[in-house]
Parts: structure tokens; C-alpha cells; sequence
């Protein structure tokens, strides 16, 4: 018994010996790692899976999920095998992450955008039927609207004319995309509406901007509710009370049971946020290390694969991402081609 | 006088009431998990199939079967588009609706079958297929009204058929619900737990031995116990965060490896061996050492010839259980990359994987409902591999158990 056990033990620490050394000296990956927002990974899952069946015996893509900034901070970390190739991100690089990468080497980043998401606000089925604004949203989410604490407790002392229901939206929490998204889309929106001074604020105080405008209330409407949006789905048809915000691929999945909640009358559906006419749409990209392109082996062809399936009638859109308008297909399409080098210049 | 032998006598029911109390109460949150999760997961073993007919040679694929089986064979057949095919074949038969009746990964199918029989490409040949998502739901519970309809049509046609899903069991993650398996994960678990195991029982039962038959003790022995009972009370997070910056940070291993997730789930596997293994050792009698020393063994001897032994079905029970408990754990593996999506099984212990635990948590986050299904299959199957764990270690302890 002991002899046995004592064989087969030496026998899997040889193993593992071996294996180790074998971890060492591939230092040069031939997998394609992406790390990255939770709202582009479904894309990037399938655009990998399509890509591993039409490749037989190219090793699979590794996506990971982590959500926008904790992607681009592994991504930014520096270039060469140990570090991502790809960051999927549900906003554009900020400017500070971009500082980060160039000066740890890596700052001649590929920006192309896959295409479109809409931030859905959705209720359940039986839900008050809501009609909301960007105003309003502000006055009900913001921390300071109009520089003073949030003490709205119902939507109608947000907007008489609206039910005397209590704010509850659940939503993500602060290091997704998402959340940036709704800042950025609907609550600075929102402010800016509300006070049309704050517009001017935005570029000369950016901190104050943030302060009133985009911070988010802590004291409890806002409901933070982790990256899983199927459970913002079930606590949704638990309390038909409650708003929802989530990525729109979730809200056409759960048709059935949940309804879009209308931004300024408009409901959100494909048209309306392909069109940019419903205000939570924003746009998906890529980043991609260009060292990284002549490195890593396939890592060009799957980018390519990834242009293929980005179309109207593409695989992508029926998993319920919303196709860019053909120009910024085109654009995105030539920076793949020809390399084309992201100017930091333009971020903010 | 008899009133208080009353009083014992009810004292004594009411304590036996109370205990069968509590043992039903755990029995029925046992009883309910296992339900639903059955309920839900069984479905996810159940796979639906629409047949198609597929006229290769009309198709224009200029596939032959020499073509297949030739060196290329592998490409021709990636480069062939049978996506393409299936869809047209589909409208073919089903009208405009008819590829949106089969999964995606129905071209995967076509061309594992035109690889297992190179012959099917001369003909035509009918073929049962994954059908799409919602096809699958409505035909096995409650689906969209409309998939309901285009099920219930294609069953009374003999179109449809359910079966078992072998494919669950030898597949691997994939975005589609219809098309994903489970083995990739278990294969990525049983890795991982080849390198704990590795690891932590060497390492577990030689500290063990040592501190129970060689250590003096003293102030230094003491500490080091109070440190590995700290150490097995450790919430697992905390493991996860040390592999991220000794493994990763440090010594570069390749990030969602199974060589590190195996590396780090030792860390908090040896502890709770080290401590399972010196209750054995200690329940060991002296007088068996003292009657071996007496013969003249060596305390070497004593130890591997009766020692050890002896405390073997304590030792292998305390460290299946704390391999139970390293299978079924997650928070560590996410803090080192071990949730990615990867749509191919590892082939050795440096490939990125996944776990078991760690692939519900993905499935359970997918935005296909399709999915729900199979994250009550995934937990079953997890299940089943604690519940044989557990199993091996009850059937070890009655083996070697010795009493005195």
C-alpha cells in the first residue's frame, strides 16, 4: 500500500517537474489571450469559437472576462508573452490607462471599434411602465444633483408627473463599462440638460463636472448588484418595482419577461440604438498590441475573423450586438488592414 | 419522587425530538438542493435533434472521400463552409425558417460525421442535427411561443428527436448552449487536483510525521502548530491573492494554467492535511512503537513499517477531504485567470483551463437562457465527482481501518 502510494506520488511530482520545465521554456505564446469587459466577452467567446473551428489544430483563443478597467489594467501592464494581446473594452481607453501602457512599453495600440451596445433600462413584465428622461434619471441616480445630496426617495419627487413609486435601480458595479456608460451617456446627459452651464465646466473642472454630474448616489436607490446581469434579470421579475440596467443582448434574451424602459419616449430596440436615436448607446472596441501582431502567431487572422463577422447579417448581431454604422464598419475594417496606430491625442 | 422520573423521562424525549428535528431539517435542505437541482439538470443532458438532408455532391463541396482522409483532410473540410451548406440544406427542406431550426455548431457535427465516414460525402445522407436554443428549450419544457409552434411541427412531422447528450460529457465550452460539454472543466479539475495532489500529501504527511515523531518540543514547535491551524482556517480568497504574486508575479508561470491553480489550491489543501494526518499519527498506540523499538527497529522503521501504516486511513481521509473541498473552490482560481472562456480541452498542465466550480460561474453569467440548464448539469456532474471523492474515502477507512 505504501509502496504504491509512495510510486505513484514520485511518479506525478516528476510529472509536474517536467511540466514545469516545459512552462519555462515556452516563454513565446502561440495562444491568443484577451482580457476584458463582460459586456464584449460573449462577442469575442464566439468570433474565438468560429475562428478554432475553421482553423483545425490553431490552439484555442483564452478570453477572459474581468471587466473594462481591470482589463486594461492587466493589458497596460507591458508588452511580450506574460501580458494580454487584446483588451475588450465597453468604452474608449482613458487617457491615464493609455499613459500607463506607453510607459511600460506598449503605446502603439490598434483602437477598432467592433460596433454598438445600448445600456437597456428595463423593467419586469408587470412593471409600473415608466417614462423616463435623462433628467430625470440624473435627479434620481446622481449623488449631488445640482450640487445639493440626493434626498429623492420616490420617482415622483424626481417628476411630479411621474408614480410615487420608491427608486430602486439595480445596476452595476463601479469598475464595469457599463457604469461608465451610464455616467457618461445618461446622468452627464442628464446634467447637462438640467444645467446648461455645466457644459462649460465639463473642460475647465472636470472634477466638479464629475462631483455633480456623473457620481452616482451611494445611500441606497442605487443598487449594486456585482457583474452578473442574469441576476439583475431575477431580482427584476422578484421586484416589478425595480429598474434594471444592463447591456441590451440581455434585455432581447429576455424578451419575454422583461420590458425596455423608454428614454425620452423612445423604446430601446435595435433601430433605435444602431440610429443613435436612443440615448444609451455607446460605441464596443478593441485594443490590440501592435508588437503583439507580428508576435503572436494567428493573431492577425483572428482579428480578420473578427472584421468578417461584424456585418448586419453577421453571427455577431444575432447574438444581439448592434452593427456600426458602414462607415465606422469601413474605418475599423482599414485600421486592421494597414496597422493604423491610435492617436493618443484624442482621448480624454 | 415520581414526578422528577417524570420530568427526566420528558427531558430525555424532548432532547430525542430535538435532535431528529435538526436531522430532518438537514436532510430536507439536502433533499431540496438535490431536487431541484436534478430537475433543472437533467434537462441538460438531454439533447434535441432535427434531422436534415444533406446532398454533399449537389453542394458542389469537391470533397471526396480520398480528399478527407488525405493529409489536408482536416483543412479541406474547415475550408469546405459546411455552415453554408447546412443553411441552404435546411432551406431547402424547411423552408426560409430552416436555418434558424439548427444550432450553430450543426456544421461541427457535419463535418466530425463526413471525418468518421469519408464515404457520406459521395451521397445523400440524412443527418440528426443540434437543433437551435430555442427549438431545444421549447421541445423539452417551456419555450417562446413561437419555438413551441416550429417544435411542435417538426415533431409531428418525425422530424424531431430527443436523446442523451453525449456530447455534454465530451465537449468543451463553447458560446452556444446547445453545442457546450463539460469535459474541458473536468479535465482542467482533475489536472489541477494531479498537481495538489502532488503537492500538498507529500509535503502534508512528512511535516506530519515530523512534527509528531521527531520535533522537541518548544516554544518554536508551538508556534509553527498555531500557524498551520491558522493556516487551514484561512478564507481561500486570501490563497488566491498569494498565488497572483509569488506564482504569477514572481516566478512568471503561465496565467490560467492548471499547473498554478494545482500550485495555489496546495497551499490550502497541505494545512488541513498536516492537521488530519498528526490526529492519526497521534491516535497511533505507543505501545506499538515501543514494541518495535524494543525489537531493535530503527526509528525509521518504527515510522514506515508501523507507524505510518497505521495512521494511513486517518491520513487518506483527512486528504480526500481536503481535496474535496480544493474541487469544489473558486474564488482563489478567479484572482489567477482561471475563467476563461478556452473552447479546447487542455492538453497539459501548463494550457490555460478552467475548473469545475469556476465553469458554473461562467455558464451561470451567459446571456443565452439555454444555459440555465446547463449550469444544473455542470453542478450535477461536480456533484456526482464529490459524492465518489467522499466515496473513496469511507471505502479506505473501512479497508485499512485497524481497531485496537
Amino acid at each position: 500500500m505504501i509502496r504504491s502510494i509512495a510510486l505513484v506520488g514520485a511518479a506525478s511530482l516528476l510529472l509536474v517537474a517536467c511540466q514545469d520545465q516545459a512552462a519555462m521554456a515556452g516563454a513565446g505564446r502561440d495562444r491568443i489571450s484577451v482580457v476584458g469587459s463582460s459586456t464584449v466577452y460573449p462577442f469575442t467567446t464566439l468570433v474565438a469559437e468560429q475562428f478554432v473551428a475553421a482553423n483545425p489544430g490553431v490552439p484555442a483563443p483564452v478570453i477572459e472576462s474581468t471587466g473594462t478597467g481591470g482589463g486594461l489594467n492587466l493589458f497596460c501592464k507591458g508588452l511580450g508573452g506574460q501580458y494580454p494581446d487584446i483588451a475588450d473594452a465597453s468604452r474608449r481607453i482613458k487617457a491615464s490607462e493609455y499613459r500607463t501602457c506607453a510607459a511600460n512599453g506598449a503605446s502603439e495600440l490598434l483602437e477598432v471599434q467592433i460596433g454598438l451596445d445600448g445600456v437597456a433600462f428595463a423593467e419586469a413584465n408587470d412593471g409600473p411602465k415608466l417614462q423616463l428622461t435623462p433628467v430625470d434619471l440624473y435627479k434620481a441616480l446622481a449623488a449631488e444633483p445640482g450640487g445639493r445630496p440626493n434626498r429623492a426617495k420616490t420617482w415622483r419627487d424626481v417628476n411630479p408627473t411621474l408614480p410615487a413609486i420608491t427608486i430602486q435601480v439595480y445596476g452595476p458595479p463601479s469598475t464595469s463599462g457599463t457604469r461608465d456608460a451610464v455616467a457618461e451617456l445618461i446622468l452627464a446627459r442628464g446634467c447637462e440638460q438640467m444645467m446648461p452651464e455645466m457644459a462649460t465646466i465639463r473642460d475647465a473642472r472636470p472634477d466638479d463636472f464629475a462631483k455633480t454630474c456623473t457620481r452616482v448616489r451611494d445611500d441606497g436607490p442605487y443598487i449594486d448588484a456585482g457583474e452578473n446581469d442574469n441576476l439583475i434579470v431575477q431580482k427584476l421579475q422578484a421586484n416589478p418595482n425595480a429598474i434594471g440596467i444592463f447591456g441590451y443582448s440581455y434585455l432581447e434574451e429576455n424578451k419575454d419577461r422583461l420590458n425596455g424602459v423608454p428614454l425620452n419616449g423612445i423604446e430601446p430596440t435595435y433601430e433605435t440604438i444602431a440610429s443613435g436615436r436612443y440615448p444609451g448607446s455607446r460605441p464596443l472596441f478593441l485594443y490590440v498590441k501592435k508588437a503583439h501582431l507580428s508576435a503572436i502567431p494567428n493573431l492577425r487572422a483572428f482579428l480578420n475573423a473578427y472584421t468578417q463577422a461584424w456585418a448586419p447579417d453577421g453571427p455577431l448581431v444575432r447574438r444581439g450586438l448592434i452593427s456600426a454604422p458602414a462607415d465606422v464598419r469601413a474605418r475599423s475594417a482599414v485600421i486592421v488592414q494597414r496597422q493604423t496606430l491610435l492617436d493618443p491625442k484624442t482621448l480624454s | 419522587m415520581e414526578r422528577r422520573v417524570r420530568r427526566r423521562y420528558a427531558a430525555e424525549r424532548r432532547f430525542r425530538l430535538f435532535g431528529l428535528a435538526a436531522i430532518v431539517l438537514s436532510a430536507g435542505f439536502l433533499l431540496f438542493l438535490l431536487v431541484t437541482m436534478m430537475a433543472n439538470g437533467a434537462r441538460g443532458f438531454v439533447t434535441t435533434e432535427v434531422a436534415l438532408s444533406i446532398d454533399f455532391p449537389a453542394a458542389g463541396l469537391g470533397l471526396t472521400p480520398d480528399r478527407i482522409r488525405g493529409p489536408g483532410g482536416d483543412l479541406a473540410l474547415a475550408g469546405a463552409q459546411l455552415d453554408a451548406v447546412v443553411d441552404r440544406a435546411a432551406a431547402a427542406q424547411y423552408g426560409a425558417i430552416g436555418p434558424a431550426l439548427f444550432s450553430d455548431g450543426a456544421d461541427t457535427i457535419v463535418r466530425r460525421a463526413l471525418k468518421a465516414d469519408p464515404r457520406l460525402a459521395v451521397g445523400r445522407v440524412r443527418l440528426w442535427l443540434p437543433a437551435a436554443s430555442d427549438v431545444d428549450t421549447a421541445a423539452k419544457a417551456d419555450g417562446t411561443p413561437l419555438a413551441e409552434k416550429r417544435a411542435q411541427v417538426l415533431t409531428d412531422a418525425g422530424q424531431l428527436r430527443t436523446g442523451f447528450n453525449w456530447g455534454f460529457l465530451s465537449g468543451s465550452d463553447s458560446t452556444d448552449p446547445t453545442a457546450v460539454g463539460i469535459w474541458g472543466a473536468l479535465k482542467g479539475s482533475l489536472l489541477t487536483m494531479l498537481v495538489t495532489l502532488a503537492l500538498a500529501f507529500p509535503i502534508g504527511v512528512l511535516s506530519a510525521l515530523y512534527l509528531e515523531e521527531y520535533a522537541p518540543r518548544n516554544r518554536w514547535t508551538d508556534l509553527i502548530e498555531v500557524s498551520i491551524n491558522n493556516l487551514a482556517a484561512v478564507p481561500s480568497i486570501i490563497f488566491g491573492l498569494l498565488g497572483l504574486a509569488v506564482f504569477l508575479n514572481t516566478f512568471h508561470l503561465p496565467r490560467s494554467a492548471a499547473l498554478v491553480g494545482g500550485l495555489t489550491l496546495a497551499l490550502m489543501t497541505m494545512p488541513v492535511i498536516v492537521i488530519a494526518s498528526r490526529n492519526a499519527i497521534k491516535a497511533v498506540p505507543p505501545s506499538i512503537r515501543d514494541a518495535a523499538l524494543a525489537l531493535g527497529a530503527s526509528p525509521v522503521q518504527v515510522v514506515f513499517h508501523h507507524v505510518l501504516p497505521l495512521a494511513l486511513p486517518g491520513i487518506l481521509t483527512g486528504t480526500i477531504i481536503g481535496m474535496a473541498r480544493a474541487l469544489g473552490e473558486t474564488a482563489p482560481l478567479l484572482m489567477i485567470g482561471m475563467r476563461a472562456f478556452i473552447a479546447t480541452p487542455p492538453g497539459k498542465l501548463t494550457d490555460p483551463s478552467t475548473v469545475l466550480p469556476v465553469q458554473i460561474f461562467l455558464w451561470s453569467d451567459e446571456v443565452s437562457r439555454g444555459f440555465i440548464e446547463k449550469t444544473s448539469a455542470a453542478i450535477i456532474v461536480l456533484l456526482v465527482f464529490l459524492l465518489a471523492m467522499n466515496g473513496i474515502a469511507i471505502y479506505l477507512r473501512n479497508r485499512f481501518e485497524t481497531r485496537w
